[in-house]
């Protein structure tokens, strides 16, 4: 198995005449920890939902996407779902919309649970799945999981929802995380602890990362690897010290001039 | 290793189930009686027990009809008959309604546009109409042929409120989120869109109750309804409209009676609604 889990080559993503995604090629080795990076509307989440065969309607893709060496491009539903979340899980943007409101936490996180255990020919009892989704919910640090496991997304706040996000993403055990803008709608200090908590999940699980963010700093302590992203175009790709110390494209150094700007704002000195 | 708040849990139960509990206490008398004619009735529906048109008295709770047959007796059957009609469209509209309505929001666009006008086209023409078409379709009019076309009649309007109501669910993240995790379509039909959906439905489908027993009343009325010797309510309000000035009570405890069990399917459907949706308990 030294064939890469996600192996992206020439995609490119249409909407009718426009093109969203130019032929980006992009490749994640087992345990590999890759940045996707760009400002919004330069296709990092189409990227993203492409690469599992999601693509809204009205999209088209062409090239080669090959997840776990299924092709995804023109794959019918039926041969995909056998590796979307064996062999990536996504962690959405907004965690408000990311949860069933209906559905009580625990019960969402014991769906994809189950679900991959039906996958690897096991069967779970009803107390051992009930154990299996109390210590996900302690694994991404929520409070008292048997109370976490039976409230609804509308009792938690917009970290917690975050984290049992992540929790069902980890339910399905995949190989390749993706986590598009996971820490975005949260506030600061919310931010920081998700992004220790993604970084340590990682680690801990020997999962391979691909993080989508517009936010330089953010990603560069998480990622080996990053990838810019403009206006669908890879314009820029290596190790990250390499990119952030020295920016080849003129686009990188103007996201890395502003991120500074910020921080330097912040801070009172501008 | 985080100091995240406790979760402050809603009460699991809601408060407001006092509607919940007088619709279901109305519902329960009306299918209570419903289940009694079955097997014992006051007075034979059919026959002359007394006068004609007498005034209520202890023999006759609501009084006779202008041919003296006992009303109390007949209100009982229509119980069972309103029942039965309510019940049975509602059911049959909600099951080829729901089903069209998922099968257009999961179509390609071109089968949705297709089942999308096709259904707007349906629901431009009365309920009424399209339920006399069914009957006059099957070769006697009978209490089944009414529902089946009531049930007919109602589905085009559930396949659009289920359509719409799907496709905005659809768009959520959650959605996406299963069937990144290899949610089949199937999995997150009973998963996700039909609870998501069914507080929506539950209230039509409550609305619809009434409008199938009034619908049956009028298809009644145009002799297309359930035959005699069915008495259903529409029938008994059209044979009380000769005598509504002598004799009002023939035309008042029909019209009570379904007056009532709309009431209770209401309160009980908005009752249930609630306790399905935690957002609702407060």
């Amino acid at each position: 198995m030294s064939e890469p889990l996600l192996d992206i080559e020439n995609l490119t993503v249409r909407a009718g005449e426009a093109t969203l995604v130019s032929k980006l090629s992009l490749r994640i080795e087992r345990g590999e920890r890759v940045g996707l990076i760009g400002e919004s509307g330069s296709g990092k989440s189409l990227t993203a939902l492409a690469a599992t065969g999601l693509l809204p309607a009205g999209l088209t893709a062409e090239g080669s996407v090959l997840l776990s060496g299924q092709q995804v491009i023109g794959a019918p539903d039926r041969q995909l779902n056998g590796v979307r979340g064996t062999a990536a899980a996504i962690v959405f943007q907004e965690p408000l919309t990311a949860l069933d409101p209906l559905m009580r936490v625990g019960r969402q996180i014991a769906e994809p649970l189950a679900r991959r255990a039906r996958r690897d020919g096991e069967t779970l009892s009803r107390g051992r799945l009930r154990q299996a989704v109390l210590s996900l919910i302690d694994e991404v640090a929520l409070p008292t999981p048997e109370r976490t496991a039976r409230a609804y997304p509308h009792e938690l706040s917009g970290g917690q929802r975050q984290r049992v996000a992540i929790a069902m993403a980890l339910a399905c055990r995949p190989d390749l995380l993706i986590a598009d803008e996971p820490t975005t709608a949260l506030d600061v200090t919310t931010q920081a602890e998700i992004l220790r908590l993604l970084d340590r999940l990682v680690r801990e699980r020997d999962m391979a990362l691909l993080f989508i963010s517009h936010d330089l700093p953010v990603v560069a302590n998480t990622v080996e690897r990053v990838v810019v992203l403009q206006r669908g175009v890879a314009v820029e790709q290596g190790p990250t010290q390499t990119v952030f110390a020295e920016p080849g494209h003129e686009y990188t150094k103007s996201l890395l001039a502003a991120a500074r700007a910020f921080d330097a704002a912040l801070e009172g000195r501008a | 290793m985080t100091t995240t708040p406790e979760i402050a849990l809603a009460p699991s139960k809601g408060r407001h189930s006092l509607a919940l509990a007088a619709g279901l206490v109305l519902v329960g008398l009306h299918v209570g009686i419903a289940i009694l004619t079955l097997f014992w009735l006051p007075y034979d529906p059919a026959a002359m027990a007394g006068g004609r048109l007498e005034a209520p008295s202890w023999l006759h709770w609501v009084g006779t009809d202008r041919l003296g047959r006992d009303l109390f007796t007949q209100l009982m059957i229509g119980s069972r008959i309103a029942l039965l009609v309510g019940t049975g469209a509602v059911a049959i509209g909600a099951v080829i309604g729901v089903t069209l309505g998922l099968l257009a929001a999961f179509a390609s666009k071109w089968l949705d546009d297709a089942l999308a006008a096709t259904l707007d086209i349906l629901i431009a023409f009365p309920t009424l109409l399209i339920a006399m078409l069914v009957v006059a379709a099957s070769d006697t009019a009978s209490l089944g042929s009414a529902i089946i076309a009531l049930g007919v009649a109602l589905s085009a309007i559930v396949a659009r409120l289920t359509r719409i109501l799907a496709k905005r669910v659809l768009v959520m993240d959650y959605i996406t989120a299963a069937r990144t995790s290899g949610t089949s379509w199937w999995g997150i039909v009973v998963l996700h869109v039909l609870p998501n959906i069914w507080p929506t439905l539950s209230v039509n489908f409550a609305l619809q109750f009434g409008l199938a027993v009034i619908a049956e009343a009028s298809l009644s009325y145009l002799g297309l309804g359930a035959p005699p010797p069915n008495a259903s309510w529409g029938r008994l309000l059209q044979e009380a409209q000769g005598t509504v000035y002598t004799a009002p009570i023939g035309a008042l405890a029909p019209g009570l009676a379904l007056l009532s069990l709309v009431i209770g399917v209401n309160l009980t459907a908005d009752g249930l609604r609630d306790t399905i949706d935690p957002t609702r308990r407060r």
